[in-house]
């Protein structure tokens, strides 16, 4: 078995075993291009491991968990980060590991690396995925080329590739990864050059920066920019940008710096090198048949060729999300910039929206007022949607992005480790359920003041816990309801007390302080001392990140409130002349009843569901394992919001999702099962919190599981197991 | 045993390192229950060990009553079966595998189901040690062997 082959030696025959990115450059190598030595880790090493080892079936089961189609974007990143950890820490067969290094030793020895991925099929014409597979520059040392390795065959399962999976017909039993581990060639002046301009196909295009080309690939640094007489090679236009930054090569990858006086004012090439660049590129046209898209870099003045694919582009179909999807993966310098305008100007603005809001009252209004006021409130509402879409939620990849670098430091068993060094006493909904648990205490010390509340009186015997429900009141009572039913009802709040106040005192939450210092420490010297302020603000980043991402929803959630406040008083109005239809409503069609007589409830498009034959029934439902811990109890399924006041204590909460409203009630439930999937949603991270099992992305959960069921929540293994009468099964 | 039976020994353990999953049998006050299993017999073939979760039926039947039975075979669904499978039905009591001796265990179990590890782990599945007390093999259509394991 060849688990390598030296990049110079590569053949036509080898072309299935190396990847087309590594046969390309073996071909221009071997046609005298300039291209940096190296080793191709061959197909037949990613198979041989992934079979000896078990990993190919346990990549099937991961993605076999439910149907493709039924998975969300955040449940496939998840899904993803699982097999990334399989790779990173399922061991190599020794005679592989043994071969790869005494193949990096000979071959490249100490010399700073490039370990990119070269899948079989890619860059063939019309099939460039450039981005899907991941890429590292500059590492070092043979342990860390390995490393890489694992990670480049991990890959081939990322969130992108996954999204991408039929474009690139990718299945467990067939699809396999080689890798190609070429020298770091550090050059002064790089760049990317297509041979033709997608946009004029007389032309040719050429981007160059000063320092290492990854800055202009990944968007960080703009280039110089030739346009190009294709037939000639004579330049039509030269646009320079302002030049400031560049990217280097750093101790453990490379970074972002200033550029010195004299770069800023120089572009990165003379007209005569625009041409020598050009002729390369073209040379590579004529030896790969086709336009090439070539990535190359000056060291001194030899002209290295790094990279060329066929020039072709991922297509942007007007409804195809995934796109958006994959803007989400955010650098570490864009998401400190979306962190200070979410903290600084996102959650404060929805805040101040709502409290303008807050001083209009609806009941106050004439129906035409009240129908435009329903109306304003949506469209602030659909404004403030659009900018949490745009900002609020690419901004959770600062968890995702630590996922990784804690993985990649600590190499955990478990690939969400990392999420308990993320859990915050600072989030606004655990402060809100702490000062739920402090009212609880209060009447759990005061007998008499507990069987005044039950009996319904609000008399002063305890001025205490009237201070303290004010306090809760003013601060959370407009977050406390996710609709206009229950705002600030307190006697809903005093219910809720309660019921929190009969279960036994709650240890704070189960991730002690001490927990999370063990964690913390661990990651940290994993890091390296010498970078412990780095790693420092990741983690702080992160935090952040998963802080605000739960806190946005509620601020979102108040501005939603409103709106629904507003439609709740329109439809009390339209009830008399529409009947009890009008609950079905949308807010601007209440807007609508409100000042057209006329106006008729749309009929129902709901069918009415009778399946004849026997009943089907759920036994054992599979989901994510989003919280660890195995809970019975009777299940509670919340189909309306009013369901939630039902919950009683020790039955288990079953919903659609948890919205981040209706965490109030959770310190009541012994588990959680949420139909929406993921390990970083909201259920997700309050489960944890409160050391609750969760199984997250059941599908049809709220359907297949009824109020009064008997479950099991496994959090260990994402299983729901039904327990509505004996059967057969 | 007579020395055309002692055949029967390296063909039964070829059976059992040949298959994967098993027919695990075990019963609710009388009403039997069948379910399919992972497995992987003890080099001694005294033991036979499975996984499941601790919320499921044939736990909890376990759980009350520990007789069951296993059958495993090589049948491929077609009409040769009926001339060259060979099944085993494996006959015992069944135990939980305690937590101090899972590990010990679980080094035999995942060499044969590998991809199991994360579900074996989780500490909310049991690994299962079915005792044998005997073997029942069937091939060639009827010709049948018992084999009973001292205890």
């Amino acid at each position: 078995m060849t688990y390598t082959l030296p990049l110079h030696s590569v053949r036509l025959e080898d072309r299935p075993a190396v990847g087309g990115k590594a046969y390309t450059l073996s071909l221009l190598a071997r046609h005298g291009v300039t291209v940096p030595e190296g080793l191709v880790v061959t197909v037949d090493a990613y198979r041989t491991f992934v079979s000896t080892s078990g990993l190919s079936e346990r990549i099937a089961m991961e993605l076999g968990r439910k149907r493709f189609e039924d998975m969300r974007w955040e449940e496939i990143w998840d899904a993803a980060l699982r097999i990334r950890n399989l790779f990173q820490t399922t061991p190599l067969p020794a005679p592989m590991e043994d071969a790869l290094v005494q193949a990096l030793e000979s071959r490249l020895g100490a010399r700073a690396l490039v370990v990119r991925s070269s899948a079989p099929g890619e860059d063939s014409r019309g099939s460039s995925f450039a981005g899907l597979h991941e890429s590292y520059v500059n590492v070092r040392g043979i342990d860390a080329g390995i490393a890489a390795v694992r990670k480049v065959w991990a890959s081939l399962w990322s969130d992108a590739a996954l999204l991408y999976r039929k474009e690139l017909a990718l299945e467990v039993e067939s699809s396999a990864m080689a890798v190609l581990i070429q020298e770091l060639v550090t050059g002064e002046r790089s760049g990317v050059m297509f041979c033709q301009n997608p946009n004029n196909p007389d032309q040719a295009v050429l981007e160059a920066v000063h320092g290492l080309n990854e800055g202009l690939v990944d968007g960080r640094v703009e280039p110089d920019r030739w346009i190009l007489d294709r037939r000639r090679g004579r330049i039509l236009s030269h646009t320079a940008p302002m030049r400031d930054v560049t990217v280097l090569p750093s101790p453990d990858g490379t970074r972002l710096q200033s550029l010195s006086a004299d770069q800023r004012d120089r572009p990165p090439l003379s007209d005569a090198e625009v041409g020598r660049v050009f002729e390369t590129a073209l040379r590579a046209e004529t030896l790969l048949e086709g336009p090439q898209d070539v990535e190359w870099t000056f060291r001194g003045d030899r002209l290295h060729l790094l990279q060329a694919r066929p020039i072709t582009t991922l297509g942007e179909a007007g409804e195809d999300p995934r796109p958006w999807y994959l803007s989400l993966r955010r650098s570490f310098d864009n998401l400190k910039d979306l962190r200070r305008r979410i903290e600084e100007e996102i959650l404060p603005g929805m805040a101040s929206a709502a409290d303008l809001m807050d001083q209009v009252d609806p009941a106050a209004l004439s129906d035409e007022d009240l129908a435009s006021e329903i109306l304003r409130r949506q469209a602030v509402l659909e404004e403030w949607t659009g900018v949490y879409w745009d900002e609020c939620i690419p901004f959770a990849h600062g968890v995702r992005l630590f996922g990784h670098v804690y993985n990649d430091t600590v190499h955990p068993e478990d690939p969400f480790e990392f999420v308990a060094l993320l859990g915050s006493r600072d989030m606004l909904s655990v402060g809100r359920n702490r000062a739920l648990q402090d009212l609880a205490a209060l009447v759990r010390e005061n007998r008499e003041l507990g069987s005044a509340l039950r009996r319904g009186e609000r008399t002063d015997i305890d001025p205490a816990f009237e201070q303290a429900l004010d306090r809760y009141l003013h601060q959370y009572g407009a977050l406390s309801c996710h609709d206009a039913s229950c705002t600030r009802d307190e006697n809903d709040v005093i219910a809720l007390v309660l019921k929190l106040a009969a279960l036994a005192p709650e240890p704070d939450a189960r991730k002690t302080a001490e927990d999370r210092a063990v964690l913390e420490e661990r990651f940290l010297s994993g890091y390296g001392d010498d970078r412990r302020d780095e790693a420092l603000e990741i983690l702080d980043l992160a935090r952040a990140s998963y802080r605000l991402r739960d806190d946005d929803n509620l601020y979102l959630g108040r501005i939603e409130g409103r709106v629904l406040e507003a439609a709740k008083e329109g439809k009390a109005r339209l009830q008399a002349r529409l009947g009890d239809g009008v609950n079905r409503l949308t807010s601007p069609e209440v807007a609508t009843g409100l000042t057209d007589s006329s106006f008729q409830i749309p009929a129902s498009t709901e069918e009415e569901g009778d399946t004849p034959g026997y009943p089907v029934e759920a036994r054992q439902l599979v989901g994510q394992p989003a919280g660890p811990g195995l809970a019975s109890g009777r299940a509670r399924v919340i189909l309306e919001p009013s369901d939630l006041r039902e919950l009683e204590a020790g039955e288990v909460l079953v919903c659609d999702a948890v919205d981040p409203n209706m965490t109030t009630v959770v310190p009541l439930a012994v588990g959680i099962v949420e139909r929406r999937g993921g390990m970083l949603i909201h259920g997700a991270i309050i489960a944890r919190e409160y050391g609750l099992p969760c199984v997250t992305g059941v599908p049809e959960a709220t359907v297949r599981i009824r109020t009064g069921d008997r479950i099991t929540v496994d959090g260990y293994l994402g299983i729901v197991t039904v327990d509505r009468q004996e059967g057969f099964g | 045993m007579p020395p055309s039976h002692k055949e029967w020994i390296p063909a039964l353990r070829e059976l059992l390192a040949s298959q994967p999953l098993a027919v695990l049998s075990t019963q609710d006050r009388g009403q039997p229950h069948a379910s399919l299993v992972a497995f992987a017999a003890t080099g001694d073939l005294r033991e036979v060990l499975f996984a499941t979760p601790r919320a499921t039926r044939k736990y909890a039947y376990l759980t009350s009553d520990n007789r069951a039975a296993l059958l495993v075979d090589n049948r491929s669904n077609t009409p040769a079966d009926f001339h060259s499978a060979t099944a085993a039905t494996v006959k015992g009591r069944v135990d939980e595998i305690p937590h101090e001796d899972k590990d010990r265990f679980l080094g035999p179990y995942l060499a044969r189901h590998p991809h199991l590890t994360e579900f074996v782990r989780a500490p909310s599945c049991a690994l299962m040690r079915l005792r044998v007390e005997s073997y029942s093999i069937v091939r060639r259509f009827q010709e049948v062997v018992n084999i009973p394991v001292p205890p």
